[in-house]
């Protein structure tokens, strides 16, 4: 199995890369098209500012290959934001994969949201043998309100997307990498058992 | 519902743990990534690593051992300690840690915490405050301690916050290394005016502490190393309490 971190020079590449050695896989990062595109899963990553991150990857013409990719892409926190219609955090176009606007929480909570919070109503295979409410780790500013394609639910002040899919694209707001055993068998549903 | 974080805070010198008794007499307690992975093993909900080091060496030591860390550790881990420069930055988030704490290099150089947030963004960038209460008064304090600004605390933590930064570390010199219990009036006050996550550290003893940093202290996060070091209390009993306290926590 050939999997490509897309690398774009946004963000913590370093420890997806090791969740997946960890895991027993191997994966390469890579921002040249055709090595992507003859990938068996795509993840892609990304921390940081959004508008700048999407800068990156329109330089790098990869804003027009993610969405047209087929095979399985995992985008992972400000990559799954990339991923939906818009995001409120420097005016930026997305992906518009997700049809899904991004928005700051409010004031009512501390922001950024950072630490460990729980996942409900749990709906795609990423999930497979994941319990309810089950523990990940988070560390956002903007997220994803509920939506048609929302497979996963977490509640800051209000329940919002926690994990989106749509075909063969995934995103989750938390970071996989980071959320322990239970990270890692997300981590590794996708790599097994993501739609072809 | 987000939970509470319990954090173990590693020191580290010359790539090798060690515990700061107020800061000054040091103890060794063994290897930083071992160690690591014990403590995410055990339940803590994050890593904190302290350098301490003043060698010439001491960013690429800190950068290996950043990079070792993050291939054997499932949990998110802060490296801070001598960190004065987006490149310092950079190297140890490209390394794998998930995010950095500054600290004296903040207090010499606010515009430092505007640049980092900027190049990395919030998430990452964490500022520690060293304070103590001299005559009513907090005072932010550098070089671990010792040395006085004339900075309020609550002033400056609120600048801090202003300038970006994620999240605050702050440490209260009145009760590092007394095993009495957290400053929480002061850490209350923090969490009440600022509206970002507050990390308590110093003076963690009993379990009981924890409790009262979180309810009276209003943390987000608590952070200890001699009590977890010196398995004076084992992390999984401490969330057991706590959930029993009626605090949300992972477990």
């Amino acid at each position: 199995m050939k999997i490509v971190i897309i690398n774009y020079g946004a963000g913590n590449i370093q420890s997806i890369k090791f969740a997946i050695k960890r895991l027993g896989y191997k994966a390469v990062l890579s921002d040249d098209v055709e090595e992507i595109k003859a990938a068996d899963k795509v993840i892609f990553p990304g921390v940081g500012e959004a508008s700048s991150a999407m800068k990156k990857l329109r330089d790098s013409g990869l804003d027009k290959l993610i969405p047209v990719l087929k095979q399985p892409v995992f985008g992972i926190c400000l990559g799954m934001q990339l991923m939906c219609n818009s995001s409120e955090e420097g005016d930026t176009t997305g992906l518009g994969i997700f049809d899904v606007d991004v928005v700051k929480f409010s004031n009512k909570v501390k922001v950024p949201q950072i630490g460990w919070n729980q996942i409900v109503n749990l709906k795609s295979d990423l999930f497979k043998d994941i319990s309810e409410n089950e523990y990940i780790y988070l560390v956002h500013s903007y997220y994803a309100p509920l939506c048609n394609e929302t497979i996963a639910e977490a509640d800051y002040g209000l329940n919002y997307s926690a994990a989106l899919q749509k075909n063969n694209f995934y995103g989750t707001q938390f970071h996989p990498e980071k959320s322990s055993s239970v990270g890692e068998k997300i981590l590794k549903n996708f790599l097994v058992h993501s739609i072809q | 519902m987000l939970t509470k974080r319990i954090i173990p805070c590693l020191d580290i010198k010359n790539g090798r743990t060690v515990k700061g008794i107020n800061f000054v007499d040091l103890r060794d307690a063994g290897d930083p990534v071992e160690l690591a992975k014990i403590y995410a093993e055990a339940g803590a909900d994050e890593l904190v690593f302290l350098d301490i080091s003043a060698t010439e060496e001491r960013r690429r030591t800190l950068a290996d051992l950043v990079y070792h860390v993050a291939e054997k550790v499932n949990i998110p881990f802060t490296v801070g300690g001598g960190i004065s420069s987006v490149e310092d930055v950079d190297i140890l988030l490209q390394n794998g840690a998930d995010k950095i704490s500054i600290n004296s290099s903040a207090v010499k150089n606010p515009e430092l915490i505007n640049d980092l947030v900027a190049k990395f963004g919030s998430q990452c960038i964490v500022v520690a405050i060293d304070a103590k209460q001299i005559d009513g008064e907090w005072i932010v304090h550098l070089v671990g301690g010792k040395v006085p600004t004339e900075l309020n605390l609550f002033d400056w933590a609120k600048e801090v916050e202003r300038r970006g930064a994620g999240e605050i570390l702050f440490t209260s010199m009145n009760n590092d290394g007394t095993k009495n219990g957290f400053a929480n009036e002061a850490l209350a006050k923090l969490s009440t005016e600022l509206n970002i996550p507050i990390i308590a550290s110093g003076g963690a003893g009993t379990m009981e502490h924890f409790t009262d940093t979180f309810v009276k202290g209003k943390a987000d996060a608590a952070l200890a190393a001699s009590v977890f070091h010196f398995k004076e209390i084992e992390i999984i009993d401490l969330k057991k309490e706590l959930r029993k306290n009626g605090i949300s926590v992972r477990i």
